[in-house]
């Protein structure tokens, strides 16, 4: 289990708890967190669950795969700690992880 | 005006749900056109996931998006339905003669008995760049598709992306453009790599411009073009552009289905769980754009959907006759539909 904190784009923050192999927008739809839409249920098909991954965590977190990356061309307002929500695989060493959301999904 | 197609039903909708309807509509000699308004059948197992395996339908342990698409296909083919995609459909509207006219935007018209709605998600449309005030300009100086290259000769193009679809009018458009600037989030490109070449020859050779950034602005009035802003490393820069070419890929919105007249309920079409009929009386709606206490957003539920609406059209369109519900396995008539026998 990890703890994962989501601030919306309005400053709401939600702190939930995800499970281990579960992934961040998994973890945000059953928690209900507002803003990410996952149009494509996790596929990497869309850019619908985009998220802005907090300093500190990048580095554990990492880079988007070269397929992510091709999909955050869609996204809007895409920056460098731009990551797709579906991708990040939640384990215990994301135990405490912060992440934004966008003000809109496209 | 083009007479119309006449027939038994037309299915909105070539998605999984829309290609297995065929299927039951098939076994009670229905005869269905099929209407999508992507370039291909499948819907959002084509467009959205082909190579992703999905475990959920029963007896395939696992199956790929466009696997399902084509065992489908296979499935459907003794019913000879005849597809027209490309194209939406942008009325629907009852006759006096209890029939249904069925026109798309492509000029198709069709005139039948029964419509299925397998619409999913809604059409897929392309998705409009968060560039403020763009709505103004669009389909005077902004569009999402070329359908005549005549109206970008001599103009100032501005092409946003870097997939096929932005590489590949590139290239077609350069030629007969006053000027042309590819814009792109980063250096790296999803088209071919062909592409790729042709275009950056382009760009060292001083015919085209490339820029690595994102639209921020656009100006001009009337709906004219003049200027786009482009954020780029750098700074800000305005490039001349007169014509602007955004591909940012595809998303679902409900389009006209919300026109026709249906009783919705936030976006979804309400329908029985008898008939899975809608409000108006021979229309139905299969798969994931309907809605009943219950439901599940599952392929699986869609094909269900499907075989007891076709058996309700069947019924509703021979009222008097004795419908008799019969096996593939066993009946000698449903085995010469499907070409076994």
């Amino acid at each position: 289990m990890a703890k994962i904190t989501f601030t919306t784009h309005d400053n709401q923050t939600f702190d939930v708890e995800g499970e281990d192999g579960a992934t961040v927008m998994e973890t945000a739809i059953k928690n209900a967190v507002p803003g990410i839409e996952a149009e494509c249920g996790g596929a990497c098909a869309c850019a619908t669950c985009h998220v802005y991954v907090a300093d500190a965590w990048m580095e554990k977190v990492g880079n988007p795969e070269p397929m992510e990356e091709d999909m955050l061309d869609f996204a809007y307002d895409v920056r460098p700690t731009s990551r797709l929500s579906c991708q990040i695989r939640i384990s215990a060493e994301l135990d405490g992880l912060a992440v934004t959301v966008p003000e809109r999904q496209g | 005006m083009t007479t119309p197609i006449e027939t038994d039903v037309v299915i909105i909708g070539a998605g999984p749900v829309g290609l297995f309807a065929v299927f039951e509509l098939g076994l009670w000699d229905l005869k269905c056109h099929v209407i999508d308004i992507l370039d291909k059948v499948g819907g959002q197992c084509a467009e959205l996931y082909p190579e992703k395996p999905i475990y959920d339908i029963p007896g395939f342990a696992t199956v790929t998006g466009q696997g399902l698409v084509e065992n489908l296909m296979e499935q459907i083919a003794p019913f000879g339905a005849q597809f027209h995609l490309n194209q939406m459909v942008s009325k629907l509207e009852k006759k006096s003669d209890e029939r249904f006219l069925i026109e798309t935007d492509a000029g198709s018209r069709f005139l039948c008995h029964t419509v299925f709605i397998a619409a999913g998600g809604g059409s897929f449309q392309p998705k409009r760049p968060p560039i403020p005030g763009i709505e103004t300009f669009e389909n005077k100086s902004v569009f999402y598709s070329v359908r005549r290259m005549e109206d970008f000769r001599d103009h100032d193009i501005v092409i946003v992306g870097g997939g096929d679809s932005a590489l590949d009018w590139t290239l077609s458009l350069q030629p007969i453009a006053k000027s042309l600037t590819l814009i792109h989030r980063r250096d790296a490109f999803r088209g071919a790599q062909d592409s790729v070449n042709k275009m950056r020859a382009l760009v060292d050779a001083g015919h085209m411009n490339l820029k690595i950034g994102q639209v921020t602005e656009l100006i001009g009035s009337d709906g004219h073009l003049d200027m786009a802003t482009v954020k780029t490393a750098e700074g800000n820069e305005d490039v001349t552009c007169t014509r602007l070419l955004p591909f940012f890929g595809l998303t679902m919105k409900l389009g006209p289905v919300a026109d026709w007249g249906l009783n919705l309920n936030e976006n979804l079409i309400p329908v029985d769980t008898e008939k899975f009929q809608t409000s108006q009386p021979g229309v139905y709606a299969i798969g994931d754009i309907n809605t009943y206490p219950g439901k599940l957003k599952l392929i699986l539920s869609g094909f269900h959907e499907a075989a007891l609406a076709a058996h309700a059209a069947k019924k509703a369109a021979n009222p008097d006759e004795r419908v008799v519900f019969q096996y593939t396995t066993s009946s000698s008539s449903l085995q010469k539909k499907l070409g076994i026998i």
